[in-house]
């Protein structure tokens, strides 16, 4: 099983220009241990709609790579999310589920990838490209590649261990975060 | 055929025209009677991408995306379809981005089907508490001019707007054929 901290750093080492949308919760505390990077959108709500937020920036920036990382409630929240990514087909989406099988905000109570639903084969069921279930560090440089090279739409579900780490908490102003993120893509465009 | 009869026909191409006047490059909805033509006319314009949804709550978040991206978008949906946001809506007001929704009207005038009354009738209020400023249509020949100042209202000041299209102006849904 892989340490959720030491996966999404080596995931995000180089990431350059890349686009990233976090999940509310455990990943937005996750991407923000890494280093605070204007370029993430951290989520604090809106739980289920990470890899819409991911579909929309997708289709308006279809030159850059856009890396919606996760948690597994929060995807199996918005799960037709992954039926309409299918219909637009976006190749620059990438989708990293962090699955640690429980819903670790609430305390831990299993969620449905512990009883076995397999989100790997439900992406592929929904037109994806490519999809990657991976529970070993070693495998992390195939998920960085694909992040910023594989023709998508692409979701990885990376089991985790549940594990509670600190929490790294980023700024929860949701209009600064917007206005920051909006400022360096147009910095860059 | 007089003037009040041809705005009845092209009201939706009237919605159609403010999206390119505004720039608008992203619609999400789900299919609906009331804005298939819209639709249609959404899914043919080479410089909008239309999206499919599976709920509406999906569209919020497209939304998002969108306008993080430097796009705008607007979302059609049924009466029916603002209960699916309630929560999702929430983006909006935590981050201040700008959201059209254009809502066809059931469970009011000739509805057939009391199960639509329901939310029907809860959903100007419902938005209103969402923090949505709310218009309501009733005459085709007020659908431009209301449309306009919405996308104008919603993508010069970050808010939330949203047209009420009126059961009235839509006209009876012809469910027995």
């Amino acid at each position: 099983m892989l340490d959720r901290r030491e996966f999404v750093r080596e995931l995000l080492v180089e990431r350059k220009d890349l686009l990233v949308v976090s999940g509310l919760g455990s990943p937005t505390y996750d991407v923000a241990a890494c280093g605070d990077h204007p370029l993430n959108f951290y989520l604090w709500g809106a739980m289920g709609g990470a890899a819409m937020i991911g579909l929309g920036l997708a289709l308006a920036q279809p030159g850059r790579r856009v890396l919606v990382l996760t948690g597994d409630g929060e995807v199996l929240m918005g799960l037709g999310s992954l039926a309409t990514i299918g219909v637009k087909q976006p190749g620059n989406l990438v989708i990293v589920v962090l699955d640690n099988q429980h819903y670790g905000e609430t305390g831990m109570q299993p969620s449905h990838t512990r009883a076995g639903v397999d989100l790997v084969a439900v992406a592929r069921a929904c037109r994806f490209t490519d999809g990657l279930y991976v529970s070993e560090i070693g495998a992390v440089h195939r998920v960085r590649d694909l992040v910023h090279s594989g023709g998508g739409p692409i979701l990885v579900q990376a089991r985790i261990a549940n594990d509670d780490p600190p929490r790294v908490l980023p700024t929860r102003d949701g209009h600064k975060i917007k206005l920051r993120f909006m400022e360096a893509l147009n910095a860059i465009c | 055929m007089d003037d009040r009869t041809k705005s009845a026909l092209h009201w939706p191409d009237a919605i159609h025209a403010q999206f390119r006047r505004v720039g608008i490059r992203q619609v999400g909805y789900v299919p609906d009677a009331g804005h298939s033509r819209l639709i249609a006319l959404c899914v043919e314009d080479p410089n909008i991408h239309d999206v499919v949804l599976t709920t509406e709550q999906e569209g919020v978040g497209l939304v998002a995306g969108a306008v993080l991206g430097g796009q705008r978008a607007a979302l059609l949906m049924q009466s029916s379809g603002v209960g699916n946001c309630i929560n999702m809506f929430s983006l909006l007001r935590n981050c201040g981005f700008p959201c059209l929704v254009l809502i066809t009207m059931r469970g009011e005038f000739a509805e057939f089907n009391p199960w639509q009354v329901a939310m029907g009738s809860i959903t100007e209020a419902s938005l209103k508490l969402c923090g949505f400023l709310t218009y309501r249509v009733d005459e085709p020949n007020d659908v431009d001019d209301t449309v306009g100042g919405g996308c104008d209202m919603a993508f010069n000041g970050d808010l939330p707007i949203a047209i009420l299209l009126s059961q009235r102006l839509i006209g009876r849904k012809q469910w027995n054929k």
